[in-house]
């Protein structure tokens, strides 16, 4: 009944390690969509401007409220409608970096808001600007407390990565399934693809931990 | 809306005052806590704020600072509108956040709670608004606030960053922080009242020092009464949103005239 074949997976092995280099990428590439828009979303709703602040706080809740696989689905069949033809891989990262953007937004919320209205005070009393207020003295303060919630959804849009398969993107799933039909076989492919999830995922947690001290030692912060 | 006809563009004449509140009200909703507060402080001049709690002294400040914004009247900073600008038909209208800007490098603060930027060094701190905001070189913004470090006593600490710092450090490096950007007039909100007793002195001896050194315009709210007697130019107590009695300190503490006067001075003097 157990029957594993090492021959077989020495032999698929190296597709899988591609694979998980396009899964890398992927996450990669849409976190780093996430990080920025994500923070571009949070201030956008502290801005003094009521309409924009109440459009984007529904923007973000209608994204967070709904699958990422229909948003995946959308940009890619519904989006060349609107003229906008991309091809698996950059949909994919557009709609899960969007998705996730609407998620990290609420993270930088949490940060930006933990920083005291002393700071901003202060800033003002030196005569700053809002960008420079932002940029050199709130921004580097909210970034600490949000290393944690950061490090979560990193190890999120990792494991939500196999849904661009249903695109077509070659990530690890797709791959998987491609092994498994061509050989007829599925218990190497499959149990692979969760070892490398695995190894990577649990490592991430502590790999998190460090990260934040090093940032709160960087910032002087015990 | 206000009728500004009665406020001039500018102050004109002979001995301009740095700072002049004309017929400043502010309120919270239903609250007022400034009513008509009519305030000049000339150059050069320190005036110390006395008064109970919640008689407005830290709004006074923070208006002048922008932190607030006012309901009523205008503010003068050396001569020219502070809370206002010259609009169309010659009257004055509510500043623009650039005429803020503008007109806000006049003036430099300290808070009770220092608000140092905690990812910054002390250097750092000092440095960041002449870099910034001042468009100094970095050389040139080192060089002036590692003076004014020296000045207060900071020099020593000048790589450490604020959590490694006494709440007396961290006041005195605030204290250079202001001074970095070169203001006319600094504003001291209570900046001795979150300190352990025994680094109050380290903090007001450099306020002694600005005082007896510097030709600086100092409007400070403080609840010690004997400090604010040996260095003001003038004491104001403040009472429910008013100047109740103002004077040098030496008529003020010595023979108060208002009965709320003799009576805050009594309770304060029993508290110690
Ligand atoms: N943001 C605000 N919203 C509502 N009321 C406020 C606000 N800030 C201050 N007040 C009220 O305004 C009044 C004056 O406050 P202020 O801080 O100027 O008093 P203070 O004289 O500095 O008192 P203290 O000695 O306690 O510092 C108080 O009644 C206070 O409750
Ligand atoms: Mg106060």
């Amino acid at each position: 009944m157990f029957d594993w074949k090492w021959e077989f997976v020495w032999e698929i092995l190296p597709r899988l390690v591609q694979a998980t280099g396009n899964t890398l990428i992927a996450a990669g590439a849409g976190y780093g969509i996430a990080l920025v828009l994500g923070l571009v979303l949070a201030i956008a709703q502290r801005t003094p401007y009521r309409l924009l602040t109440f459009v984007v706080r529904e923007l973000v809740e209608f994204i967070r409220s709904t699958p990422l696989l229909l948003q995946i689905f959308f940009v890619f069949y519904v989006g060349p409608q609107f003229g906008l033809r991309l091809s698996p891989w950059m949909s994919g990262m557009i709609a899960i970096g969007l998705h996730y953007s609407c998620y990290l937004s609420e993270v930088y919320r949490g940060g930006l808001d933990s920083v005291p209205r002393g700071q901003w005070e202060a800033a003002t009393a030196l005569n700053m600007t809002v960008v420079q207020k932002y940029r050199r003295i709130i921004i580097p303060q909210a970034i600490v407390p949000a290393v944690p919630g950061f490090g979560n959804y990193l190890v999120g849009i990792f494991k939500d990565t196999p849904m661009l398969s249903v695109i077509g993107v070659a990530e690890l799933i797709h791959t998987a399934n491609a092994i498994g039909s061509e050989h007829y076989r599925f218990l190497e492919p499959y149990t692979l693809v969760g070892l490398i999830f695995l190894a990577i995922s649990l490592p991430a947690a502590g790999m998190i931990k460090v990260f934040e001290n090093f940032v709160r030692r960087r910032m002087g912060m015990k | 809306m206000e009728d500004m006809s009665g406020y001039p563009l500018e102050l004109t004449g002979e001995n301009i005052p740095m700072v002049s509140f004309k017929k400043v009200r502010k309120s919270y909703g239903s609250l007022t806590v400034l009513d008509d507060l009519d305030l000049d402080v000339n150059a050069g001049e320190m005036v110390s704020i006395i008064g109970p709690s919640g008689s407005g002294k830290t709004t006074v400040l923070r208006m002048l600072m922008t932190l607030e914004t006012i309901n009523s009247g205008v503010i003068y900073v050396d001569g020219k509108p502070l809370t206002h600008m010259p609009g169309k038909g010659g009257k004055l209208v509510p500043a623009s956040a650039r005429h803020l800007h503008e007109r806000r490098a006049d003036i430099g603060m300290c808070f009770q709670h220092f608000n140092l930027f905690p990812h910054m060094t002390a250097l750092e701190n000092c440095m960041e608004g002449p870099v910034q905001v001042l468009g100094l070189s970095k050389a040139e913004a080192r060089d002036r606030s590692e003076e004014l470090l020296e000045l207060v006593g900071m020099i020593g600490k000048k790589d450490q960053h604020p959590s490694r710092l006494s709440g007396g450090q961290q006041q005195r490096v605030a204290i250079a922080r202001a001074l970095a950007m070169r203001p006319k007039v600094m504003l001291f909100d209570e900046v001795t009242s979150a300190l352990d007793p025994e680094v109050i002195g380290e903090v007001t001896n450099v306020i002694r020092k600005l005082v007896s050194e510097h030709n600086l315009t100092m409007l400070m709210v403080t609840h010690q009464m004997g400090f604010a007697r040996d260095i003001s130019d003038r004491v104001c107590f403040f009472y429910d949103g008013k100047i109740e009695e103002q004077g040098p300190p030496a008529d003020l503490f010595g023979k108060p005239q208002r009965e709320r006067t003799q009576q805050f001075l009594s309770a304060v003097r029993e508290a110690i």
